[in-house]
């Protein structure tokens, strides 16, 4: 891979700019992409839907970060404000900051935004068929990013797009550049949103549900080519998913999302071994699970709260089986309850005592 | 053991591929389903498990005469359901129901739950006189966990799990010996999923159903099935108690399949297995020759593309090499590999 950035950047006569530029936004201990405090509503005929309410996150270089949530949740809108493709209105973001490298991104300009757009924070999708432009061929629109912002002629973005496609193990990509996505695979498609992201370097990848439309078989073979991807270039990356199997697989840290508001975070091995939010703990017994063939699920009552009708007090109460009185009229802080750990239950102390 | 509800012999559905405007020829047959036997047992849950494309929706179709089979037979309590007619067709409908996967567009949006539900009792008269239609709706609609006032209400009233409540209840209406599950609870969300799957449970107890689960997630069809038959391209490869496919696999498809389904427990991470396919499933247009997984396995040898391994019992004596651990439960099982041989700890 050491061909990578040299291709691209070949084009560009000053090499001195490049590796000036992110030492001087380095500085300090900020994480490379900081979500906080974001709120969103959307306003709809039915009344506003409090979609986002107040999410925080962070990713690291070369750290995976998994966003888990139900439908609904916010995972995507969380997403999709960061990249700044969020359709306003009717959306509206009332509050927060998205930092990248220390940069508010919601501050920003239009032109900065779409700057950061690809070279700094990219995006897959789930589903590659509607993603992808059926009118134009695979590599048309992976060379179009390189055309247009790195300036590259025809032919070298050609080459470009071809080697992208070899990286991420298209068979035959010197043909398979020309064709258009209809005669791809599911599997495949994937594979060249993925390459089509990664056209630009980018330091942060979002991937929103990645394999849900795919087979087990060939959701293997993503999430091994995301991970491999992940860790030579160093990226940070954001994985969404609903998905506690996959999310086992391949994560650093996990987010816990529930009624647009973060509910735990927690690295991997800690928040599989005991969880820290009555939520986190249902949807894990929730799961039927490969290894062991059980009798009965534990269910959780209940269905999500609609987004226009939040709960008083927090909002995972109605469902929750250790709700009190105080549940029902104050809403949890997300607060300290064990070293890198975050959790918004007013019992969570006592969740992470008893066994 | 009980004796079969439902036998199924070399079924087959192929589809014709047609081209041209005035003069349509076929050019060529999408053999969806190509030669598929299986027993249902009475009071059983066979789980039909493999990737999309490999023919269980169409295996559920045919089995529901929503499509007609191309070749083979399905008795059904002594009567080939392929060949019957008329009334006798009619009667066997109500033996043999299905549940959806999609429960977005399964339901009518211009027709209450109520009607949705009571439909049924259109078509079959005898089941309920008219004037009990109303209570047997609600009766039902509470057996499915909702509420019996629901039943003036549309579906886009309802969220996903709620509607897929809906349909089993719908399945349910006339008695069926046979509910066959396409999909069920694919469309759902874990929370919701596992209200369904805990529903199919108790219904199968309460009403002595017996099912067809058919799925693409092993995890699910392994918590509610006996019996485990898995799909690729058209063929069951491999076929057995819910314990032989999962602890003892021994065709390597079903050993690839579950060592990709990733396991919720971060501590294995790296401890297990993995058996990574490379490309894709083959199109079942022209699917390879002899064995069809052959172009995927690590196994393959010229034999393979020769001749078609038959689903069958390897006999009791494991393949050289291989270990039966677990005595009687892990004993041999069909399986359609010319080459079959556990695998130790492909799960976990």
């Amino acid at each position: 891979m050491s061909t990578e950035g040299q291709s691209a950047e070949s084009p560009n006569p000053s090499p001195l700019e490049d590796p000036a530029a992110p030492a001087v936004v380095q500085q300090g201990s900020e994480p490379l992409l900081a979500v906080s405090g974001l709120h969103v509503e959307f306003r709809t005929q039915e009344g506003v839907a409090r979609v986002l309410n107040g999410v925080r996150y962070h990713v690291d270089a070369g750290e995976t970060l998994a966003v888990l949530g139900e439908s609904g949740s916010g995972k995507s809108v969380t997403a999709n404000t960061v990249m700044g493709i969020l359709e306003m209105p009717p959306a509206a973001i009332t509050a927060g900051e998205i930092r990248f490298r220390g940069e508010d991104l919601l501050t920003a300009s239009a032109s900065r935004r779409r700057e950061v757009r690809g070279e700094g924070i990219a995006m897959i999708f789930q589903d590659a068929l509607s993603a992808l432009n059926p009118v134009f061929t695979v590599g048309f629109q992976i060379e179009e990013q390189l055309r247009k912002r790195r300036g590259m002629s025809r032919k070298d973005a050609r080459k470009r797009a071809i080697e992208l496609l070899d990286l991420v193990r298209i068979p035959n990509a010197k043909g398979r550049v020309r064709q258009f996505p209809h005669e791809f695979s599911g599997g495949m498609r994937q594979r060249a949103m993925i390459a089509m992201s990664l056209a630009l370097d980018p330091e942060v990848l979002i991937a929103d549900e990645p394999t849900t439309a795919l087979d087990v078989t060939v959701q293997a073979q993503i999430m091994d080519l995301l991970a491999e991807i992940q860790r030579e270039r160093n990226m940070g990356m954001i994985l969404i998913t609903h998905d506690l199997g996959v999310v086992a697989e391949v994560a650093d840290r996990i987010a816990v999302m529930y009624a647009g508001r973060i509910v735990e975070e927690a690295d991997v091995h800690s928040i599989y071994r005991k969880p820290g939010h009555p939520y986190t703990r249902a949807l894990m017994d929730s799961m039927p699970r490969l290894d062991q063939r059980g009798q009965e699920l534990n269910t959780i009552k209940g269905l999500p709260p609609s987004l226009t009708a939040i709960p008083e007090g927090c909002p995972f109460h109605p469902r929750c089986p250790l709700a009190i009185d105080l549940c029902r009229e104050k809403d949890p802080e997300l607060l300290t309850i064990a070293e890198g750990r975050v959790s918004a239950c007013h019992r969570s102390d006592e969740l992470m005592r008893d066994e | 053991m009980s004796e079969p509800i439902l036998q199924v012999r070399d079924l087959v559905k192929h589809f014709p591929v047609k081209r041209g405007v005035l003069f349509r020829r076929t050019i060529g047959q999408v053999k969806a389903v190509d030669g598929v036997s299986f027993d249902l047992n009475k009071g059983e849950t066979l789980g039909v498990v493999g990737e999309s494309g490999c023919g269980k929706s169409t295996l559920a179709q045919v089995l529901m005469r929503l499509e007609p089979a191309t070749s083979g037979t399905a008795m059904f309590e002594g009567q080939d359901i392929f060949s019957l007619r008329g009334a006798a067709l009619r009667k066997l409908r109500r033996d043999i129901q299905i549940v959806l996967q999609d429960p977005y567009t399964s339901l009518n949006p211009r027709m209450t739950v109520g009607d949705i539900v009571g439909e049924p009792f259109e078509i079959h008269p005898e089941v309920a006189p008219k004037g009990d239609r109303q209570a047997k709706v609600r009766e039902l609609l509470d057996v499915v966990g909702l509420s019996p006032e629901h039943a003036n209400r549309y579906p886009h009233q309802f969220s996903g799990g709620q509607r897929q409540r809906i349909g089993i209840a719908r399945a349910l209406a006339l008695r069926p010996k046979v509910i066959i599950c396409d999909e069920p609870v694919s469309a759902l969300d874990v929370s919701i999923q596992a209200q369904v799957m805990n529903l199919l449970a108790e219904l199968r107890r309460e009403f002595s159903l017996s099912y067809v689960f058919i799925a693409h997630d092993l995890s699910v069809v392994r918590h509610l099935s006996d019996r485990v038959g898995v799909m690729y391209l058209g063929r069951m490869v491999e076929m057995g108690t819910e314990q032989q496919i999962y602890e003892h696999p021994t065709h390597p498809y079903t050993q690839a399949l579950l060592s990709s389904v990733p396991v919720p427990d971060p501590s294995l991470r790296g401890q297990r297995e993995i058996i990574r396919l490379t490309g894709d499933v083959p199109s079942p247009v022209s699917p390879p020759s002899g064995c069809r997984f052959r172009t995927r396995c690590w196994k393959a040898r010229d034999l393979c593309a020769t001749e078609t391994p038959p689903l069958v019992d390897p006999g009791t004596s494991p393949v050289e090499g291989a270990t039966w651990p677990g005595g009687d439960e892990g004993a041999a099982h069909p399986s359609a590999c010319h080459f079959p041989e556990e695998k130790p700890k492909v799960v976990a």
